[in-house]
């Protein structure tokens, strides 16, 4: 096996370093501070071309919640929206909306997801 | 709501003057344009743009209840889902066939030996319109892979559609740099990878559309249970008998139902007399007898008479939806062994697009030429065959077809938890009265022990003392004098004590009816009663003591017959190595004795209700992992003490929610199922976990060279295009073979 010496290697080397480094930053390290506050509102979730939009929502602890979502995407994965730590699971309809409630909370980051967590989002309560 | 009319349905418009109160509140609502009700069906048709709640709280605010009647019905919903997924999965074969064919017939070419080069400007005008092609395929077939990995990305996540985009859109941008300036690359280097992009969509579109297919038959057993609901009920509203959708059936409704039809909401017979077969919901195949103050349940089959009866669950609330909703949420839920792939997922694709990275790398600095090509190809390998959709499937269609199965066994089990751990139960405690035996108890015998006494008053002084009580054996003693022509006397200064028996006064005399226990700690004297109780006992049967006045005055002998096969259900769960133990708070001897006859060795008996969960603990502490089964409701504690708590009883009063599993049957034969079914289940997700990780464990170092070094032999990436549709055909099929699972037939 041949090593390649000389300046381009190494340049190359570090933009492959970058790239990793990159990576770890966007993915795992970057905490988004913003979300959609529903605590007054009904709020649409549109599920379409692999995310909720919104994904972050934040609600108000011990409060019966009413999240709405309004499903785009014809694939099947998309049409159930599972809260796993609240043991619901909710099957979406095309192009119709969809209101789901959800007990009153205790505060904490609530994740909901489609089966195969293709389309993920969070549910913060506080 | 999508076009300016709604739909609600009014509870406790009683009068026509109701009509107009309504409607004039509504009218006065901003934004409403008109608002009519119809009095017949309780429905009010409001136009305007208005959201429904405000309509609501207008209506409730004079004194009626409404709500929505655009709720649609499971059965519409399932159409309606059947349809999108038909046309979804001829979308994903259409989008197959455009990019296979031009994947294939490149691929044959350059497998034929044809020239990739680009020497010649013709040769490279001929690949430069291959490239374009491809670019179109990649629009027409693969725009959500690329939409789909540039949401998530923004957001921050990153799946499936990330790596097949990138890996794919590497391959197509080195290709169309090796069109154009093919100087900028060393001759080596100069290969054309549309095929492998095409190739690797359509593979992956096939992939998908082949799951879908799987999915379906998958929701086979909910299908099942949703069409038992009817879609329409005949109510009698204003002395007249109206057709109306099931959805507007309100509580307290007085329902017609006619021979051969179905039972549309759950009730009461208020009127007429028929049978019912409930053998979809119970297994039981001989239909019910319904008179008068019986329960009817949704769902089940009127067979020859007609009947009236009264609505008391209607909507989300029958005990038919409940199960459904329960199914559906077991189906979705992942047993803890899923999470695994899960905690795997949420790292998965930014670790494989750094493998894939520093894989290039490697073939960068030490690979032989044409280095960067071998670079761009391991990169691209190692993204598509590191796609995680099989192991995404993998727990949650063998959850999906498990728990199908078990409902159609007659097993509901609450989540994917329940399952795996029933499917590692060792040991399993049987409540007696009701669960091993029919909770019918009779009268068998009577021993006057003072002839003073006749018959008769004995019945009647033991019926008055336990006419309040629910336990089955004061049941038999009530039944039993009532068929005598008894009535129940009052008494008075009742007290009740609970594992002993009851103390009351009838006419002046002080009576006690209770077990041995009782008559020895108020020290009445028993003589040769005590054998002869004895002798009762060693036959099976519960004998009850009668003390007037401190003496002792009869022995009431009860026996509850055994369920039919609960010997032989018991016998299967012993040939599966579970320890069974009875459980009872009857007394020792008679507790042996039915524990002799249905072959279980180790029995608790005089065990009070408080204790039962003391027992469960006591196992728990030997070690085992411990099944309690009951009747949900005495049990409640000791069920949910234990590693999985059964709830058994006759398909229609047993509360669904409050146990892991309940058995809709009364047969103890759902127990052996139950186990039998989770067992398979949970070994059927290991082979579809196992096979998921195989291809990927062993596909990304074969795709980032770690072979080539040894065996010269590198990963293609229309190979691991082939191989993730594979592995998804792998798992799904695997999946559906758990279909054809059959519990041991009984």
């Amino acid at each position: 096996m041949l090593v390649k010496g000389g300046f381009e290697m190494m340049i190359i080397n570090l933009i492959g370093l970058l790239l990793i480094a990159l990576i770890i930053w966007w993915f795992w390290l970057y905490k988004p501070a913003k979300s959609v506050d529903s605590s007054s509102e009904n709020i649409t979730i549109v599920v379409d071309k692999g995310v909720y939009q919104p994904s972050r929502i934040k609600v108000e602890a011990d409060k019966k919640v009413m999240l709405n979502f309004l499903r785009k995407d014809g694939s099947p994965c998309a049409a159930t929206v599972l809260f796993p730590k609240l043991e619901i699971s909710e099957e979406l309809p095309l192009e119709t909306s969809r209101a789901i409630e959800l007990p009153p909370m205790i505060s904490g980051e609530y994740s909901f997801h489609c089966p195969m967590k293709m389309y993920t989002g969070t549910l913060i309560v506080e | 709501m999508s076009n300016n009319t709604q739909e609600l349905i009014i509870d406790g418009a009683s009068c026509a003057s109701c009509v107009s109160k309504i409607e004039v509140a509504l009218n006065s609502v901003p934004g409403v344009e008109k608002a009519e009700m119809n009095f017949a069906l309780r429905t009010v048709v409001i136009t305007g743009i208005v959201g429904t709640d405000i309509l609501i709280k207008t209506v409730e605010s004079i004194g009626y209840n409404a709500k929505s009647a655009d709720n649609i019905s499971d059965d519409e919903l399932l159409d309606k889902k059947e349809i999108a997924e038909q046309k979804y999965y001829a979308k994903l074969m259409k989008q197959m066939w455009i990019a296979l064919g031009l994947g294939m017939p490149l691929m044959a070419y350059g497998l034929a030996g044809g020239p990739m080069t680009v020497e010649t400007t013709f040769e490279r005008g001929v690949w430069l319109l291959i490239g374009v092609l491809c670019a179109g395929i990649m629009y027409f077939s693969g725009k959500h892979f690329y939409v789909g990995a540039w949401k998530s990305f923004v957001n921050h996540s990153a799946n499936m559609d990330t790596l097949i985009a990138l890996g794919t859109g590497t391959a197509w941008c080195y290709s169309i740099v090796v069109v154009l300036f093919p100087s900028v690359l060393p001759e080596m280097a100069r290969h054309i990878y549309f095929e492998a992009t095409a190739m690797i969509i359509g593979l992956i579109n096939l992939g998908l559309a082949l799951e879908m297919k799987a999915r379906g038959r998958t929701s086979e057993a909910i299908k099942r249970l949703i069409g038992l609901q009817a879609r329409t009920a005949r109510v009698v509203r204003d002395n007249k008998e109206v057709d109306i959708a099931i959805e507007q059936v309100l509580l307290n409704d007085i329902v017609r139902v006619r021979p051969g039809e179905k039972i549309s909401v759950d009730g009461v017979v208020t009127q007429g007399h028929t049978s019912i077969d409930e053998s979809m919901l119970t297994g039981e195949p001989m239909p019910v007898e319904k008179v008068e103050e019986d329960e009817v349940v949704a769902g089940t089959l009127n067979k020859s008479g007609s009947i009236l009866f009264k609505a008391t669950r209607v909507g989300k609330d029958t005990a038919l939806a409940q199960i459904i909703n329960m199914v559906k949420r077991a189906q979705n839920s992942k047993p803890p062994i899923g999470r695994l792939a899960d905690v795997i997922s949420a790292y998965f694709v930014p670790v494989i697009m750094i493998i894939a990275i520093v894989s290039a790398l490697a073939w960068l600095n030490f690979g032989p030429d044409p280095a960067l090509a071998f670079a761009v190809v391991s990169a691209t390998t190692v993204l598509i065959i590191a796609c995680p959709c099989a192991l995404g499937l993998a727990t949650p269609m063998s959850v999906m077809v498990g728990v199908g199965k078990a409902a159609e066994a007659g097993v509901l089990i609450r989540n994917g938890e329940a399952l795996q751990t029933a499917s590692k139960i060792t040991a399993m405690i049987l409540d007696k009265t009701g669960t091993i035996t029919e909770g019918t108890p009779k009268v068998t015998d009577i021993l006057i022990a003072d002839n003073t006494y006749s018959e008769r008053y004995i019945l009647t002084a033991a019926s008055s003392v336990e006419s309040g009580s629910e336990h089955p054996l004061a049941q038999a003693i009530v039944d039993s004098s009532i068929e005598q022509g008894i009535e129940p006397e009052t008494i008075t200064d009742f007290h009740a004590i609970a594992g002993y028996g009851v103390q009351a006064i009838l006419n002046d005399h002080q009576l006690l009816f209770g077990n041995q226990k009782l008559m020895l700690k108020e020290g009445v004297v028993l003589n040769e009663f005590v054998a002869k109780a004895q002798n009762l006992a060693d036959e099976a049967k519960t004998p009850m003591y009668l003390a007037v006045n401190n003496k002792l005055a009869a022995i009431i002998a009860v026996s509850d017959p055994i369920k039919k096969d609960s010997i032989d259900a018991i016998k299967r769960l012993q040939a599966n190595g579970i320890r069974v133990v009875m459980l009872t708070g009857d007394n020792k001897v008679t507790a042996n004795a039915v524990a002799e006859k249905v072959g279980i060795k180790e029995v608790f008996a005089d065990v009070l209700p408080e204790e039962k969960s003391n027992k469960v603990a006591e196992l728990q502490a030997q070690g085992e992992m411990v099944g309690m089964t009951g009747d949900g409701i005495n049990d409640a504690p000791a069920l949910a003490l234990a590693n999985v708590g059964f709830a058994i009883g006759t398909g229609t009063d047993v509360a669904i929610e409050s146990a892991d599993i309940t058995l809709m049957r009364g047969s103890l034969h759902g127990l052996a199922d139950a186990i039998a079914i989770s067992k398979a289940t949970l070994s059927n997700i290991k082979q579809n976990l196992f096979g998921a990780f195989i291809y990927n464990i062993a596909g990304v170092p074969f795709a980032a060279g770690l072979l080539y070094p040894f065996f010269g032999l590198l990963l293609n990436p229309v190979i691991a295009g082939a191989a993730m549709a594979f592995s998804s055909l792998t798992v799904v099929s695997n999946a559906n073979r758990l279909r054809l699972f059959k519990p041991q037939e009984h």
